[in-house]
Parts: C-alpha cells; sequence; structure tokens
C-alpha cells in the first residue's frame, strides 16, 4: 500500500464504453477507491451492494466512491446494470494492472487487484487506507470512520 | 463493536437476564437470512433463558426491492404489539413480500388493517429501519445476516451444528 499523507497518484480510466474519468476531476471531493478483485465474483459483488447501499453516507461527508477493477469497461457497464450500481466503476484493463501496480495493490500471482480501500481529501492526499483480506469483505464502517475523523481536523 | 449497544428500542426476545445477547442484522428478503430463520429458531429453543435474541434491520434494497417494505411492516406490527408475528411471518412468506402479501400477512395475524395501512407510511417508521442500517454499517455489517454476540461481531459458520456449539462454549464456566 502507499504511505499516508501523500498525493494520491494522478490516473485517468474508462468510465464508461466512450468516457475516461481522471482522478484530477475529483478535486474538491474527497474520493473513496474501492479495488477488488473482481466483477460477478461473490464476495465482491457483496461489497459493493453494500456500497451501493451506503452511499447516501458517504454523500453527507462530501466523498464519492469509485470501484476499479482489472474487469473491462463492456463487463462493468453489465456488473453495474445488473446491480443497479449508482456509483462509477473503473476499468483498469489496459494496460492490464497499471493504476492498481500505480496504489501497490496488484496481485501478480491471480492477475487481479487486491481487495484495498483509499481515502482521500478534497486535495487528493492519502488520508486512510486498508488492505483487506482477499476473501473478507472489509464494510463500510473503516471508511465512514475515517472520513468522519477528517470532519473533526 | 456494535453500535449503539442493545437498547430498549431494539425488539428482544428471551430473557433480559440471558448470558448471551445474540443479535441479528438482517433482511427480509435475504435469502441467506431466510436460511438462518429455521436455525436460529431451533438455537433459542435449545438455549431457553440463556439467550437473548435481538432482530434489527439491514434491508440492502438495490438488491432486494421488497426488503424496506418489509422492515417497514414489522415495525408497523410493533405498533399493535405482534412485532415477533409479524417477522415470523414474513420470513416464513419470503417468496412474497408484494403489498398484497404483506397485507395478507396482517390480516392472519389479526392486525387492526386500517391503522396498519397508515402506519406502514408513516416516515418514523422508515426513519427508523434507515437508523438500523446506519447502526449496522456503523458497526462493521458486511452483508446479511450479520450476527453480533455480546456485542463482538461474529464472522464464523453460523449453520446449527457449528453455530451452536460456539453459544454454548459461552456457557461453560471458565
Amino acid at each position: 500500500m502507499l504511505p499516508l499523507h501523500i498525493s494520491a497518484p494522478e490516473f485517468s480510466l474508462f468510465a464508461t464504453p466512450d468516457q475516461k474519468l481522471s482522478l484530477s476531476e475529483l478535486k474538491g471531493k474527497r474520493v473513496i477507491l474501492a479495488f477488488y478483485p473482481a466483477d460477478w465474483s461473490v464476495v465482491c459483488s457483496d461489497q459493493m451492494s453494500l456500497y451501493n447501499a451506503t452511499l447516501k453516507f458517504f454523500h453527507k461527508y462530501n466523498a464519492e466512491l469509485v470501484g476499479i477493477s482489472v474487469d473491462s469497461k463492456w463487463c462493468h457497464m453489465a456488473f453495474a446494470k445488473d446491480r443497479k450500481f449508482h456509483f462509477t466503476l473503473l476499468a483498469d484493463f489496459n494496460p492490464k494492472g497499471a493504476v492498481s501496480r500505480l496504489y501497490d495493490v496488484y496481485d501478480d500471482v491471480e492477475g487481479e487487484c487486491k481487495r484495498a480501500l483509499y481515502v482521500l481529501d478534497e486535495n487528493g492526499i492519502i488520508r486512510w487506507s486498508y488492505l483487506s483480506p482477499v476473501g473478507i469483505n472489509p464494510g463500510a464502517d473503516g471508511i465512514l470512520d475515517a472520513l468522519e475523523e477528517m470532519n473533526k481536523k | 463493536m456494535l453500535k449503539p449497544p442493545v437498547s430498549e428500542k431494539d425488539h428482544e426476545q428471551g430473557a433480559k437476564d440471558a448470558t448471551i445477547v445474540l443479535l441479528e442484522y438482517g433482511d427480509y428478503q435475504c435469502p441467506h437470512c431466510g436460511h438462518a430463520y429455521p436455525i436460529l429458531k431451533k438455537i433459542q429453543k435449545q438455549l431457553g433463558d440463556d439467550l437473548l435474541f435481538v432482530f434489527r434491520n439491514f434491508p440492502i434494497e438495490e438488491s432486494h426491492p421488497d426488503a424496506v417494505k418489509a422492515a417497514v411492516a414489522s415495525e408497523a406490527a410493533a405498533l399493535q404489539n405482534k412485532y415477533w408475528q409479524m417477522h415470523d411471518a414474513l420470513f416464513e412468506h419470503q417468496y412474497d413480500l408484494s403489498i398484497d402479501g404483506i397485507l395478507k400477512l396482517a390480516k392472519s395475524l389479526g392486525l387492526d388493517l386500517r391503522k396498519f395501512t397508515s402506519d406502514i407510511q408513516q416516515s418514523e417508521l422508515f426513519q427508523k429501519v434507515e437508523n438500523d442500517f446506519e447502526s449496522g454499517v456503523r458497526s462493521g455489517v458486511n452483508g446479511t445476516p450479520g450476527f453480533f454476540i455480546n456485542a463482538q461481531p461474529y464472522y464464523e459458520d453460523w449453520e446449527y451444528d457449528p453455530f451452536l456449539h460456539h453459544l454454548k462454549g459461552l456457557l461453560r464456566p471458565k
């Protein structure tokens, strides 16, 4: 994992089949980067469905959630539609896993992202991070605790 | 860690002074919760006065479109002192949690239907369900059913044999 209190590295990935999203476009908002291994797998979909249901709590803290995996933009589109997600999934697909590597959360053996969370402040500084065991859904309490802590300062 | 702790605002079943307080965050439309329902009934029967069972709502609406409605229905039944009867009926009729299905259950439980129909539209009850959900998220619930034993999260196997074995282990004198 990257250390805290540094600027989160810039990236630009496909958010839809014809549109890219750059991290810098989210400046002014807090950003939750949720790296996860794969669309459709059981634990991931539970984790993303939970985050989908907790979006309103994230928004209360001016935070946007972005999911990132190595699946393609088309796969993401089908997954998001099927699960009725109201947040963006980014495709770290080509070159495969480049952004995950940049954030030190790429699993070379599986060829997937690890299950990892970063919370960035309004200026893109990393304020909290968590690497979850791959088979365990980390829940949303750690993210919300981090956002609450940021409000105190 | 469970936030907030179990209080008189919660729906409880069993002995107040039980050694074990088992809390479930559940969703009436979740198949896993439906699977857990008869297991919990058997465990409650086995442990008797050693167990206090508490249920809080954790509906994931985008996956389970009838879940919030069902949770609100249980809270509306509580206003007529039939919370646990509705709780059981919802899990036993998980296959039909449409509004018609829920009204049928209300009728079969002998609820005052006019009051029930009005109560299930009360924003206070929706707020209560949402408060339950938020408390679950803050307590670290990552899916349903989410169990807490004496305010500590329990992530292990909750099939009948291992779950009962674990709980019985808590009763043994140290």
